[in-house]
């Protein structure tokens, strides 16, 4: 018995230093190897599969009590699952949590990048449900592992050619698949595809699929190339719209339904963002402006 | 047009003592054979004789106890049983072809019918949609499939027609060499002589080598130019095609000739 | 593998024929014994004999159906009798003609083509094959409308005329002619004898059945009685 089973403590980011060992290997491989699929033994975490366990266990074995943490759902720091999990490592580390990214160490994400580019030192770590981009046509495991082996991607393309055919274009919008240092073909979680040139970048990147058990990572400063076709090169989208509260025009947007009759409006889905760019003085359209700034 | 059987050049393919054993059991033993560029071989004998088994060690399927496979590449024979794995899928997507008895073994069935052909052009590296697409509806209607089913998937498409879209998906690339198994068996009789017609006119025109399993005579009597019959795991008897079949000399070939009904 | 008029081209040489029959306790059946034969380029020789007596078996040796037990059977310069079966392609696809009484072709291929295909397999150009399979259907008086459907579904006269079209869409240097008048009326007859001696005139070493005594007469140099290949115990 431990001492701090003894002292009803939980140990330091919860996870036990064992098992925070062996994601540290596979999270080593995985960044050896950018874009490879580490398998690993995916840990049993006190909340649901589909609630972020992989990127969960991902930042408690990276987590030092200097850390300050901060947590994205799509964007927002402020919906259940985000403050859940920030409120987890609250309990069970006692970091410093924060909103804003410029100051957070590790920032946990479900499903954006922040808009602010991530410097050095700092890590981003995504939850992801499939970690599998062939997954879409190729059920077999054992298939997929060896396409990945032998760099056997026309399959991807041919997702892209569906794509096409049936819509006139690639209509992928998120989870849009990339190849990674002109090697591996990675999923890079259901980021909207807005954020796909943003993978390359200064901050470590690292991906954790809980319920199947895979680690994935990207190194700072790793090629990251959105797969296209020649006559149909890789676009980014967003909605044309400005932030109807910060009035940034480049930022992506979240569309909210304001009542019964249509009315609508158009948010930056990173809050943090918005937030710093309220401060500063910028207004949207249907925005007020601040008292504080 | 090229001469298909050159007799001159050396073999495309050739198989040394090719053998397979389930455990104690025989899956097919001793086989030897040369097939030259542009020959039709049918390998015909009843169920369990090892046909299939034979096929599926010759096209990498399943790895052989014993023997070598050797196939020409640029004028080198190289033995496909030794070679490395990825050089072996690399060489069944591109100068082979598997044609499978069920269409959805060959076929990606919630895949469009212009998807499924552009896999192997998008395998070999092609990005360029619009040519992708060309080039799947020029083969449609090569296979006699309307240009405007090339988004269809192939759940839509009937027994014959996925056959045919499977075919398709092979021979765009332009193999040298295509294995078929069964590839008439469980289409209705109009349907395979549609298909027989539709295999010899591309075996001519492409100048392929086919290797063809089947338990149906007449469909090697117009296919194939010379039969290799197998008989519990054996090769009992091989020869050019109506000879085997007007004029057999083992005693099984003789009963499997003398069982087909007369029409 | 053109020949000197008066040379050799078909050469059969103490060629046995044997059946086994493995149903009927593995029994042999010698049905031919000390067969020869030789045929020269512009030459047609008749088989005679009784019914039953091997014409049919000796023709189809040497087209290589019937694989022959012992013996040479040269055609130009391969040996039937022991050739690989793609050198006896390449035979029957070049030099050796064959018209049997049986049409045996792919449903849904259409006339023209059927009869254009012996010289579509030898790369003659498609148009260039179509018209001279045209101009032989034309001559033996198949109607055009015709051209375009399946021969499987003619009268059995139109199928045999179809095949004959077919046998001579090439000009090939050997020719084996089984019946090649029967059913046929006088004027279809009379295009089919001058077939045969227009391929006789350019030099084609022929070996033909005829039942047809006047036919035999007047395209038939000679004639050879294959009784006299019967093996003794069975005769």
């Amino acid at each position: 018995m431990s001492a701090e089973q003894i002292s009803g403590e939980y140990n330091f980011a919860y996870l036990d230093e064992q098992t925070k060992r062996m994601i540290r290997r596979a999270l080593l491989k995985g960044l050896a190897i950018p874009g490879y699929q580490v398998p690993f033994a995916s840990r049993e975490m006190p909340m649901p599969y589909g609630w972020g366990t992989g990127g969960v266990q991902i930042s408690a074995a990276i987590m030092v009590p200097e850390d300050r943490f901060k947590v994205i759902d799509q964007g927002a720091d402020d919906t259940t699952n985000a403050v859940s999990i920030r409120r987890f490592f609250e309990k069970v580390a006692q970091v410093e949590t924060t909103e804003k990214t410029t100051e957070a160490t590790v920032i946990q994400t479900r499903h954006r990048i922040p808009e602010r580019d991530l410097t050095e030192g700092q890590v981003l770590v995504y939850q992801v449900p499939i970690p599998e981009p062939l997954r879409f046509l190729e059920p077999s495991e054992v298939e997929t592992r060896k396409m990945h082996a032998l760099e056997e991607y026309g399959l991807m393309h041919v997702k892209l050619y569906e794509d096409i055919a049936r819509h006139g274009e690639i209509a992928t919008s998120y989870a849009y698949p990339v190849k990674v240092e002109g090697r591996y073909v990675m999923d890079p979680s259901p980021i909207p595809k807005f954020d796909n040139p943003k993978l390359e970048m200064s901050g470590i990147q690292l991906f954790g699929a809980g319920r199947e058990q895979r680690i994935y990572a990207i190194p700072p400063h790793t090629q990251v190339v959105s797969l296209d076709f020649e006559d149909y090169p890789f676009q980014r989208m967003k909605a044309p719209q400005c932030c109807d509260l910060c009035g940034a025009g480049e930022s992506y947007l979240d569309e909210v339904i304001t009542d019964d009759a249509g009315g609508r409006m158009y948010v930056c889905s990173d809050t943090d963002f918005c937030r710093e760019r309220r401060e500063a003085g910028h207004v949207g359209a249907l925005g007020v402006a601040e008292d504080a700034a | 047009m090229k001469d298909m059987t050159d007799i001159d050049t050396g073999p495309l393919l050739r198989v040394e003592g090719l053998a397979k054993y389930y455990g104690s059991r025989v899956g097919c033993e001793a086989v030897s054979f040369d097939l030259h560029p542009g020959e039709v071989m049918g390998i015909v004998g009843e169920s369990g004789s090892g046909k299939t088994t034979l096929l599926n060690c010759l096209a990498g399927h399943l790895a052989p106890d014993r023997g070598h496979v050797l196939f020409d590449r640029a004028g080198r024979m190289v033995d496909t049983v030794t070679m490395s794995e990825p050089e072996r899928r690399m060489l069944s997507r591109t100068e082979w072809a598997f044609v499978h008895q069920h269409a959805h073994e060959g076929l990606r069935m919630n895949v469009s019918a212009g998807g499924n052909v552009g896999e192997r052009l998008m395998g070999l590296g092609a990005r360029h949609y619009g040519n992708i697409r060309e080039q799947a509806v020029d083969w449609l209607g090569r296979v006699e499939i309307a240009e405007d089913r090339v988004d269809d998937r192939p759940t839509a498409f009937s027994g014959g027609m996925r056959q045919r879209l499977q075919i398709a998906r092979n021979l765009v690339t332009g193999p040298r060499l295509v294995f078929m198994d069964e590839p008439t068996g469980g289409l209705d009789v109009s349907v395979q002589a549609r298909l027989l017609d539709l295999l010899r006119g591309l075996v001519r025109e492409m100048g392929l080598s086919a290797i063809i399993v089947t338990h149906d005579l007449a469909v090697v009597r117009l296919l194939a130019d010379r039969l290799m019959v197998m008989k519990s795991g054996q090769v009992v008897e091989t020869g050019l095609t109506d000879q085997v079949l007007d004029d057999p000399q083992h005693e099984y070939t003789q009963l499997l000739v003398s069982s087909v009904l007369q029409v | 593998m053109k020949q000197e008029q008066g040379g050799t081209m078909i050469s059969v040489q103490d060629v046995s024929k044997t059946f086994t029959l493995h149903n009927q306790g593995a029994a042999v059946i010698p049905v031919m014994e000390g067969a020869s034969l030789q045929v020269a380029a512009g030459e047609c020789v008749a088989l005679v004999g009784a019914s039953g007596a091997g014409k049919s078996t000796l023709m189809r040796m040497i087209y290589g159906n019937y694989l022959a037990a012992s013996g040479r059977i040269m055609v130009g310069d391969v040996d039937v009798a022991a050739a690989a079966p793609r050198e006896i392609l390449r035979l029957r696809r070049e030099v050796l003609g064959y018209v049997s009484q049986f049409l045996r072709v792919v449903p849904r291929v259409p006339t023209l083509d059927v009869v254009a295909e012996p010289l579509l397999s030898v790369g003659v150009e498609a148009g260039e094959a179509r018209a001279r399979a045209a101009a032989l259907l034309t001559r033996l008086n198949i109607p055009e409308r015709l051209w375009g459907l399946s021969p499987t579904t003619f009268s059995g006269g139109e199928q045999q005329r179809v095949n004959i079209a077919r046998g001579f869409a090439r000009q090939y240097p050997a020719m084996l002619l089984d019946e090649p008048t029967a059913s046929l009326d006088a004027t279809n007859r009379e295009q089919v004898m001058q077939l045969i001696e227009e391929a006789k005139a350019r030099g084609a070493a022929i070996v033909g059945i005829f039942h047809d005594v006047e036919a035999r007469d007047r395209v038939c140099d000679r004639e050879v009685d294959v009784t006299g290949f019967t093996p003794a115990k069975v005769a």
